[in-house]
């Protein structure tokens, strides 16, 4: 062998390496979710039997799934977290454009205060907020309601700077100029002209946000108490305390809580990479 | 030509008005307020009981806040040099000319990070288990049997569970961007120093890390940053709890507990006051260590 077909051998086996040990948690995830609770904890992976390559595949079972759907608060769980995640990555995507829209394109006094607040915002650590959050969100009576979860997070500093960023860079001064010219109302010319141009931006905050809120734990579980205004974080959690040890209904949960993001990023996940780095790479 | 102008003096303040009502009223508001809360005790958040300076007095002196303080920095230099090298060194491995099948690589090893902590964590329980778990029954399997540990890991080995935990789900995404950063790197500059005569390790070393460093050290600042909030994976990892003689408390966890099961909203934010100083003072330390590497 030459070095250098050693050396590209040693790559790929480096990389099909870590590889499998990336996907090892999935399959057993997958395996898991489809055992009964006795096979979950006799067997790793799918329980050893007579059948093809070696696998019970009679053994295993929907069971688990039928379980969740059925008999336990899980669909309901589902939907929250389908509307919790929906409304707030719409509503932010929105207000944060037109403020980083009015920071990028626009002059106005104070302009510059308003940049200097929203770098400042940036760095404020979130677990700092969350006691005074909570008495506050408690004097406003919006304790355990989707409005005292939701309003605090709309405007997040970060997704005002992402997308004024993007419209310094991608929307040029000219185009805006000439349609205030030809007449074009503010609006018009935000929802027509400058929002199309940066929808690269666009599409990686929305499936950035809608992640975060999918997979936000400590807001609901400090602020939502009802069991039926629980997302899936949360509801999951409070099932594996009394299910605990049933592993296989509990995998069958995750496996249901996760599909739905995979999904949207398998959809959407060119203009995720691209979003997840623009800040970090060209800013 | 008068309305023109009125109208377009209006428009800016439509738009960014959204924000400035939400950072006022969601941000400001509650920062000033923990302010206050800090000097006062809670039962709840309805009921408070001024008590000047005596939070951070007996926060200075509380064992559990510095349990968790160590147990976070632990957690942090954990992820620190075994992750961010990991993720560098795959990031290397892909962005090697002619590599085939570049994008599904890349795409396994971003997933973990999609799949949300709460979730990394329920997974990750099992995997932990004692004997009958991935962990344990996978190092019987590789071993033929030969050796069956035990390890209770989410018992004994605390943070060494989280940081393997932490690694499976953030190595991959941490390598997205060092990627991106060295497909920035200039190929003219890689050929001249291979002219030039260097080797390998000479180019990674003068040429492509100097490249790099504005993005390492912004993922060293965000890693370390998120490390040290870290709350999710250990919580439910730990079944709601700080984990036997808590090994597993983490300042944020700390804070929760005190703030949420206690009912003390007024300790808690003298906590979160506490973790805010020691956060800009990590950044602070960080710049001067990039602004000094970057001088020699």
């Amino acid at each position: 062998m030459t070095p250098t077909r050693l050396v590209r051998f040693i790559v790929y086996a480096l990389l099909i390496f870590f590889a499998v040990i990336t996907l090892i948690p999935f399959a057993y995830l997958v395996a898991g979710a489809l055992k009964s609770r006795f096979d979950f904890a006799a067997s790793i992976f799918l329980p050893a039997g007579d059948g093809f390559l070696g696998v019970a595949w009679g053994k295993l079972t929907l069971a688990n799934f039928h379980r969740l759907v059925f008999e336990l608060p899980v669909p309901r769980a589902m939907l929250n977290s389908i509307f919790i995640a929906s409304v707030h990555s719409v509503v932010a995507a929105l207000l944060c454009s037109m403020g980083g829209y009015a920071l990028a394109k626009l002059k106005f006094p104070g302009r510059s205060l308003i940049i200097g607040i929203v770098l400042t915002a940036l760095i404020i650590p979130g677990p700092l907020l969350l006691a005074p959050s909570f008495q506050l969100l408690y004097q406003l009576g919006l304790l355990d309601t989707y409005a005292g979860l939701l309003l605090p997070g709309l405007t997040p500093a970060f997704g005002i700077f992402l997308f004024r960023q993007a419209m310094l860079r991608g929307v040029p001064d000219e185009l805006i100029e000439a349609a205030r010219i030809d007449g074009a109302g503010e609006f018009r010319i935000f929802f027509e002209l400058v929002l199309p141009l940066v929808r690269p931006m666009l599409g990686a905050f929305l499936l950035i946000s809608f992640l975060g809120a999918w997979n936000n734990f400590i807001g609901p579980q400090i602020i939502l108490q009802s069991p039926e205004l629980q997302p899936l974080s949360v509801a999951l959690n409070n099932l594996r305390g009394v299910y605990g040890t049933d592993y296989g209904l509990i995998m069958a949960g995750t496996l249901v809580s996760i599909a739905p993001v995979m999904c949207l990023f398998l959809l959407l996940q060119k203009e995720f990479i691209s979003g997840l780095t623009a800040g970090a790479v060209k800013g | 030509m008068k309305s023109s102008a009125k109208k377009l003096s209006a428009a800016p303040w439509v738009f960014i008005g959204p924000f400035l009502l939400a950072f006022g009223v969601f941000t400001v508001w509650p920062l000033l307020q923990s302010l206050v809360l800090a000097f006062q005790q809670t039962y709840g958040p309805g009921t408070t009981r001024w008590v000047g300076l005596r939070n951070f007095e007996y926060l200075l002196g509380d064992p559990l806040f510095w349990r968790a303080v160590a147990n976070t920095a632990t957690f942090t230099l954990g992820s620190l040099f075994i992750q961010l090298p990991l993720a560098l060194g795959l990031a290397l491995l892909l962005n090697r000319p002619g590599i085939r099948a570049r994008s599904f690589f890349r795409l396994t090893f971003f997933a973990p990070s999609l799949v949300g902590l709460p979730f990394v964590a329920i997974l990750f329980a099992p995997i932990f288990e004692k004997r009958t778990g991935l962990l344990n029954a996978g190092l019987h399997y590789l071993t033929a049997g030969a050796w069956s540990p035990e390890f209770a890991w989410t018992q004994n080995y605390v943070m060494s569970s989280l940081v393997l935990a932490a690694l499976w789900m953030y190595a991959g995404f941490n390598m997205v961007y060092f990627l991106a950063a060295l497909q920035n790197v200039s190929k003219d500059l890689i050929e001249a120093a291979t002219i030039d005569g260097c080797n390998a390790w000479q180019r990674f070393w003068h040429v492509t890390l100097p490249e790099i460093r504005p993005v390492a050290s912004f993922v060293v600042l965000l890693s370390v940053l998120g490390s040290f909030q870290m709350f999710e994976l250990a919580f439910i990892l730990l079944n709601n709890g700080a984990g036997p003689d808590n090994r597993g408390l983490t300042v944020v966890m700390y804070l929760y507990q005190t703030g949420f099961l206690t009912g003390d909203l007024g300790y808690a934010s003298a906590i979160g006051w506490v973790l805010a100083l020691l956060l800009m003072g990590i950044a602070l330390l960080q710049r001067r260590l990039t602004r000094k590497f970057e001088e020699n």
